[in-house]
């Protein structure tokens, strides 16, 4: 006969609350266990696109005080436009306008595949001053478009539901350059509001974007 | 009669270490799976007078990211930094041509002046040699020296794009000072990449953890 049912003291496992059941190491048995901190949200996959958003409450999108923390992933970012970078905005108005006021840093560092140009640098003409337009996540008009070139890293935005603080993001990226070489941007800074963040826009400066990103929340 | 054990393998689903008992995608059987975290623990590998920690099976296209953790890893011989390099079949050959860039912040006990800036040295151009992680090399001789660190390797299958990948580790250097590293840089091939190996450059890893996460 079929067994179909079990009682939650069933199973041979000690009970702990709000963990679930796994498959032991060995895997001979079964034991408690709880689910990681970091859940994914959404993932997007681009195709020859203006822009990726992720707004607050639309195709199961989550951008509010459920977490605390949040982490984008960017996978095989490749544009359509030679010579072009990855920006990003925020809205406080679930992407009806991507125009938060911005302070940020960047700097970054290089390296051509023919061994010359190793530096770390402090690029000015990247950062925002109480900008509110697009926000660089790799050097302006850097990123190749040949077919075996893309961009991958990943950037966090801390608490953007507050309206108290301003919102803190910092980004990661790492890229092929037109001109053949490896850039890794290091982004960091506020969204000068008091407002929540309720949607996030990535798109290309020139031309249109391909690849994958995904959300992730960190549980509180 | 109460049922008061159940063996793992009275259920219909084919067991997995490590992975849940959850609903399957149609909602009307059982199965093994990953839920709730994103965060995979696939492998961890302990060294103890190591030649070399591989990881050359878990690294295909179930995962569009990888993560290395790299715990105190310990240097038998003085003066080493832990390095990487990747393999394109299997762990036979760990030869992956790599451009990287290469720069860290450190800083002595002393309080002597800082070091900031790019480190031509620690850097590849389009070199199939092992990538150095730690720039400030940990001590053979202080028992409690040691680096950690991560490894970000982005999509290793993607036979389309270049592979792409992010260190960031601290290391207490053999000359009692902190150091910050930052590598990174992409290994120049189409091939699907489906083995990573982490070694010094000369001596055994005396000690250390490396784990290896698959991010969903």
């Amino acid at each position: 006969m079929a067994l179909t049912k079990f009682e939650y003291n069933s199973f041979d496992v000690t009970p702990v609350a709000s963990n679930g059941f796994a498959f032991n190491s060995t895997p001979n048995g079964l034991t408690t266990a709880s689910a990681g901190a970091m859940t994914l949200i959404k993932t997007q996959t681009a195709s020859d696109v203006a822009s990726v958003e992720f707004k607050h409450g639309t195709s199961d999108v989550v951008l509010d005080g459920t977490y605390d923390t949040y982490l984008f992933k960017f996978i095989g970012m490749h544009p359509e436009t030679d010579a072009t970078d990855m920006t990003v905005n925020f809205s406080v108005d679930t992407g009806s306008n991507y125009n938060v006021s911005k302070m940020t840093t960047f700097f970054r560092t290089q390296h051509y595949e023919n061994g010359t140009s190793g530096v770390v640098a402090y690029i000015a003409g990247n950062d925002l001053t109480e900008g509110t337009g697009e926000q660089y996540l790799n050097q302006d008009g850097s990123m190749g478009a040949d077919n075996d070139q893309c961009l991958a890293g990943k950037m966090y935005l801390f608490n953007p539901s507050s309206t108290t603080f301003v919102k803190h993001f910092m980004s990661d990226t790492i890229e092929v350059n037109a001109g053949d070489r490896c850039r890794e941007a290091f982004v960091a800074g506020y969204g000068n509001t008091t407002s929540a963040i309720d949607a996030v826009r990535f798109k290309c400066s020139s031309g249109n974007i391909n690849g994958t990103i995904k959300l992730y929340g960190v549980t509180k | 009669m109460a049922i008061s054990k159940v063996n793992y393998n009275s259920l219909n689903v084919t067991p997995s270490a490590s992975k849940f008992l959850a609903w399957d995608s149609d909602a009307d059987a059982l199965a093994a799976s990953d839920i709730g975290g994103s965060l995979n623990l696939i492998s961890t590998q302990t060294a103890s007078s190591s030649a070399s920690l591989s990881f050359t099976s878990g690294i295909d296209s179930t995962y569009k990211e990888y993560i290395f953790k790299i715990i105190n890893v310990h240097p038998s011989a003085s003066n080493q930094r832990l390095a990487v390099n990747f393999s394109v079949d299997t762990g036979s050959n760990y030869n992956v041509t790599k451009t990287t860039t290469s720069f860290r912040a450190a800083h002595t006990e002393a309080d002597g002046t800082p070091d900031f800036g790019y480190v031509t040295s620690q850097d590849l151009a389009q070199g199939t040699g092992f990538q150095n992680l730690f720039i400030g090399a940990p001590s053979s001789a202080g028992n409690d020296s040691s680096g950690s660190g991560t490894l970000h390797l982005f999509d290793p299958s993607n036979t389309t794009f270049v592979k792409h990948f992010i260190f960031r580790g601290s290391s207490y250097q053999e000359n009692d000072a902190a150091c910050d590293s930052f590598i990174a840089g992409y290994g120049n091939t189409t091939s699907a990449i489906d083995a990573v190996q982490f070694k010094f450059v000369s001596g055994n890893i005396d000690s250390g953890v490396i784990k290896m996460y698959g991010v969903t």
